[in-house]
């Protein structure tokens, strides 16, 4: 039986690992390398890396980074952030990531899903996107709108027909964020993640407002998500990544329990 | 030394970087007089079987990776390369190696026609492997360790003693083929963390008899 899968989510700024609120006061929180080391050892099924590096002449930084973590660990992980072209996916790949995720620039451009796709397998890509509650209308049959640049631009696009847009153009997979519930730490937004998990064919990420472990068996089962995407909780100290996968396995979860 | 089969099927650097962080030598090649010359090949692969067919014909790896499993000298296949040993997959009704009888299957196929509902394609992240026999390519593994997964078709051998270990995901399907110098699996060992490297460790020091 397939593993619900726990995955860190690692913001890096020109190198440095950072955690802000709602895309604000990011503060340097360590070496994303030691980091992901640090993950991979204590049972991480996967890692998830944001480059929130302004300048797209700084992106070598992060390439660099990817580089070191593909030579440290030996799970899958991803890297989204300011990928915006073909040449930015191959890159990242190349320098050892399993999948790259796109997020505001499918949105600009869909096409960008299918080119990936075609180039790199659906395996490789992850439509990002970020999602907030808007209430149904004509345009929002679901309630859900995509949000862009940190939540504060809306779209006029609808989250579930996006999502299922996204897949069609051959997504691999679905990283879903909650701009509502993100930096909440109050829990994960369950009717959206059910919503879209039971909608798409392929696997979702749920993510934003992790605080307690109660909120990820809670999302990987009644919010139906096949993986779960943590940040302060574990950056902090607050949990360890067995503290969570001990209480989710004796919740009946189904979890990876030996690394 | 290992010879890492280069077709332009996805990411081959992965497969290298876990072979050198056990400080087994590799190279990533295709380069047939190097491939002979190897002791040991990985067969690794992403992405779809007809490209990777047109692609491994065209560098006339097709022929190499036949001779190499002929020799007799140890041979893993991994993921796609563990699909393209058999002889057609559903995926792109493609023709591929043909060195194991058998087939590729959709999991999209045979999850309709029994009616299993709710378990997303690809299968996709980490499951279990129920070995059949014991082998030395998969020693020292533990009951509940776990293997990284990311495929929509699986290989499915004629010959069920070609099947050395399988995998629950609403079917029960081979996860880990092969027959003497060839072992083959459908998840990534060089994702698959430590008992992944394990396996890798054991087949760089393999010595089919």
């Amino acid at each position: 039986m397939l593993s619900k899968r726990i995955i860190p989510c690692l913001d890096v700024r020109e190198g440095r690992t950072t955690k802000g609120i709602k895309f604000k006061n990011n503060v340097d929180i360590g070496d994303p390398v030691e980091m992901a080391l640090m993950y991979y050892e204590a049972g991480a099924d996967e890692i998830v890396f944001y480059d929130i590096t302004a300048s797209h002449e700084k992106r070598d930084i992060m390439i660099d980074v990817v580089r070191k973590v593909a030579e440290t660990i030996f799970i899958p992980f991803s890297v989204g952030g300011g990928i915006r072209t073909l040449e930015d996916m191959r890159d990242v790949l190349l320098a050892g990531a399993e999948k790259v995720s796109v997020n505001s620039a499918a949105v600009r451009n869909p096409e960008i899903i299918s080119q990936g796709a075609a180039a790199f397998g659906n395996q490789c890509i992850v439509l990002g996107m970020d999602v907030k509650h808007v209430g149904k209308s004509e345009q929002i049959p679901s309630g859900y709108e995509i949000v862009i640049n940190g939540g504060r631009k809306y779209m006029g696009m609808d989250a579930l027909a996006w999502a299922l847009k996204g897949q069609a153009l051959g997504a691999g997979e679905i990283c879903l964020n909650s701009i509502d519930a993100d930096g909440t730490k109050d829990g994960y937004e369950l009717t959206l993640t059910e919503l879209i998990s039971s909608s798409v064919d392929i696997p979702v990420i749920a993510s934003g407002g992790a605080g307690h472990p109660v909120h990820l068996r809670d999302v990987l089962t009644q919010g139906k998500a096949d993986a779960a995407l943590i940040a302060s909780m574990v950056h902090y100290g607050t949990y360890t990544m067995p503290d969570i996968k001990s209480y989710l396995d004796h919740e009946g979860v189904k979890i990876r329990s030996a690394w | 030394m290992i010879a890492v089969i280069d077709y332009d099927a996805g990411n081959l650097t992965s497969v290298s970087r876990a072979l050198s962080h056990i400080n087994v030598e590799n190279v990533i090649t295709n380069d047939i007089k190097l491939i002979e010359s190897a002791e040991r090949i990985i067969f690794p692969g992403v992405g779809a079987a007809g490209s990777a067919m047109k692609s491994l014909t065209r560098l006339g790896l097709d022929k190499a990776i036949r001779q190499a499993v002929e020799s007799g000298k140890p041979v893993l296949g991994i993921c796609l390369g563990t699909q393209i040993i058999l002889q057609k997959s559903q995926e792109n009704q493609a023709k591929c190696l043909g060195i194991i009888d058998g087939t590729v299957q959709a999991f999209s196929e045979i999850f309709q026609s029994r009616g299993i509902k709710g378990l997303k394609i690809p299968h996709m992240g980490w499951n279990r492997i129920d070995l059949k026999a014991d082998h030395p390519v998969f020693a020292g593994l533990k009951e509940n360790d776990e293997f990284y997964f990311v495929h929509g078709y699986y290989p499915l051998p004629d010959n069920l003693s070609q099947v050395i270990a399988t995998t629950d995901y609403g079917i029960e399907f081979p996860s880990i083929i092969g027959m003497n110098n060839l072992v083959a699996t459908q998840f990534h060992p060089e994702k698959s963390g430590n008992p992944g490297l394990t396996i890798l460790k054991n087949f760089s020091s393999w010595e089919p008899c």
